[in-house]
């Protein structure tokens, strides 16, 4: 059994007050969000580096815009949703247009706020913002990528968008484990199914494999945090190798991963049973964030499920 | 509308209290703070002033009010089913697996006019309904309410230019200024007065008034339009939490959920006070 670790927003939290230490330029801009993206510590530790612009989400992007054009690492803190959403043309035109890198974190994201609903969920981001030029993406899959993922960001040359949810998720990486933004990491090896996901569902992946190893059947498990810069090499490789994919993402199965991986394999002139695991195009069914996981097949039964089917499949002519 | 008397409303309000309370300790989640914060507002709104109700729900002269601070959806949601749209139960079902009472105003549950949740976005929605009743020479009015620190959205002030510039006198904005949002007070996140001036400035005619207070409430609101050709501002001075006295001004109630004990303790301050209005009456 895989251990669990805490919350993705714990681990960026602090991983944020260990890197203003040494880095007076980093700041943090929240909008109302400080509680929801527990930095109270920040705060405390840190005043002069935090910025509090109130509810107003195309102000808090346009603010950090500005501070990022100066030099300062700017931090953008707000729910996943309202950031993208409502701030989608500051984005476009203010951070990625004008090369402005500011680190846009949109936390509690995808359904991590379940019964709050649509408004709340953040099921387009990544299909939004794939879209727009000069703006990497990552969403990182446990503490280990998400501490990673922060550390690299301050420094990271562009405008880059984070995004994770709020609740504990299981260690997937052994010490040695090197992350770089851009490089898919490979969980575990196999050559008759690949599950490649992003985000919270990876485990959920890790765990499908566990179950259908027990049968024979050899899983392949890739974590593609970063849909931008996106790994090409290692999403080919998995297909070459393997008689079927599944991909998995806490997004619509609109315009994230699983189109991203088709559109790729399809160019390189790969085809292999293939199935996109989201959410599906309907008013999202009241839940919990788990409750809606399992509605739609991301758990590990339901992944398994959707393995054997795609194995026992007509193979693609 | 059967007139209600003040001591009526008085005893609804309690009575709305309850229930929030009950319905977030049940479902495990909630707003409670800005809920009981506006409660009064809704109670004078749907039971004294609105012309609206499961009757007239489908016709188009009904009055419309557009909850813009959808997170206090539990006030909301207590009471349409006071009006009748559906059954108290249905309340109980709040947030949970493939209910249609989620955590914000949705068009899935009767009586509501506009999906909301997140902020800023009423003031918009109302000012297109304002507007399309004076296109079409109609009578109904449109009331919107606003929680305080969501004014710093941008939106809002760009509604308010519109409203003020389309004369919308059938616009009713109502702010809950409970003086609190999630991080602190308003006016250490980003300082909002001199708000009335504002909105004044805005083009609003504005009037303040006592927003947990119902005789204060009924007077105001029963006064719209302020002035014949400007869309009305009502400031409606609340206490986030009111009516529950360890609930009250406490900054962390914005979401907490009551315990056992605290529903306990709550019930038994709200039933105090309703004993002494039914000797009143
Ligand atoms: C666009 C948007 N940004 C952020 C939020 C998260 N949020 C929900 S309630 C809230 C605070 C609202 O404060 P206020 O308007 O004063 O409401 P009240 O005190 O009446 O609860 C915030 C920031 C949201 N719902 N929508
Ligand atoms: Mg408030």
């Amino acid at each position: 059994m895989m251990e669990l670790g805490r919350p993705n927003l714990e681990e960026f939290a602090s991983t944020l007050v260990d890197l203003a230490q040494e880095n007076r330029d980093l700041i943090v801009v929240t909008g109302d969000s400080r509680g929801s993206g527990k930095l109270w510590p920040f705060a405390k530790a840190y005043p002069d580096q935090i910025v509090e612009i109130g509810i107003a989400e195309q102000n808090l992007v346009g603010i950090s815009a500005g501070l990022a054009s100066t030099g300062k690492r700017v931090f953008a803190v707000s729910p996943a949703s309202f950031l993208t959403t409502r701030a989608l043309e500051q984005i476009k035109n203010d951070v990625a247009y004008s090369d402005n890198p500011v680190k846009l974190v949109g936390i509690s994201a995808g359904v991590s706020y379940g019964a709050l609903g649509s408004t709340h969920h953040s099921l387009h981001d990544f299909a939004a913002l794939r879209a727009i030029n000069n703006l990497d993406i990552v969403a990182p899959a446990d503490n280990f990528e998400t501490r990673e993922a922060i550390k690299a960001s301050v420094s990271h040359p562009r405008p880059i968008y984070l995004r994770f949810g709020k609740k504990p998720l299981h260690h997937l990486h052994t010490p040695d484990t090197q992350f770089q933004i851009g490089e898919a990491l490979t969980i575990k090896a196999g050559d008759d199914i690949t599950f490649v996901a992003i985000g919270e569902p990876v485990g959920r992946a890790l765990m499908a494999a566990q179950i259908l190893e027990e049968e024979g059947i050899s899983c392949r498990v890739i974590s593609m945090h970063s849909l931008r810069p996106f790994d090409h090499a290692t999403l080919l490789d998995a297909a070459h190798h393997s008689r079927a994919m599944v991909t998995i993402e806490e997004h619509s199965i609109f315009g994230g991963l699983g189109e991203a991986s088709a559109a790729i394999l399809l160019q390189h002139g790969i085809r292999l049973p293939f199935k996109i695991i989201g959410i599906p195009d309907e008013y999202t069914v009241t839940g919990s964030q788990f409750e809606i996981f399992d509605h739609y097949g991301i758990n590990a039964t339901a992944l398994a499920n959707t393995a054997r089917q795609l194995l026992q499949a007509e193979p693609v002519k | 509308m059967p007139k209600m008397t003040e001591n009526e409303l008085k005893r609804k309000s309690i009575e709305y209290r309850k229930t929030i309370l009950k319905i977030i300790h049940h479902c495990g989640a909630g707003h409670t703070g800005g809920s009981l914060s506006c409660i009064d507002i809704l109670n004078v709104l749907y039971n004294a002033v609105m012309n609206v109700s499961p009757a007239n729900f489908e016709q188009p002269d009904r009055d419309r009010y557009i909850q813009s601070k959808g997170h206090s959806v539990e006030a909301l949601y207590t009471v349409l089913a006071d009006k009748g749209f559906y059954p108290q139960e249905a309340l109980y079902t709040l947030n949970t697996y493939q209910s249609h009472f989620i955590g914000h105003p949705t068009r899935k549950v009767p009586g509501i006019e506009q999906n909301t949740g997140a902020l800023g976005h009423g003031l918009s929605i109302a000012v297109g309904m304002a507007l399309a009743s004076k296109m079409d020479g109609r009578s109904y009015r449109v009331f919107t309410l606003l929680g305080d620190g969501e004014l710093t959205e941008g939106s809002s002030w760009e509604a308010s230019m519109t409203a003020a510039h389309y004369q919308l006198d059938n616009l009713v904005v109502i702010v809950d200024r409970n003086k609190l949002q999630i991080t602190g007070p308003t006016e250490d996140v980003i300082a909002l007065e001199p708000l009335a001036s504002k909105f004044e400035a805005f083009g609003f005619a504005v009037r303040a008034c006592n927003g947990n207070d119902i005789d204060d409430l009924l007077q105001t609101l029963k006064a719209v339009p302020f002035v014949t050709g400007k869309p009305n501002l009502v400031i409606a001075n609340t206490i986030k939490g009111k009516g529950v006295s360890f609930i009250e001004n406490q900054v962390n109630w914005h979401h907490h959920v009551p315990t056992d004990d605290e529903l306990a303790q709550a019930l038994r301050e709200l039933d105090q006070v309703q004993q002494t209005l039914e000797v009143v009456r």
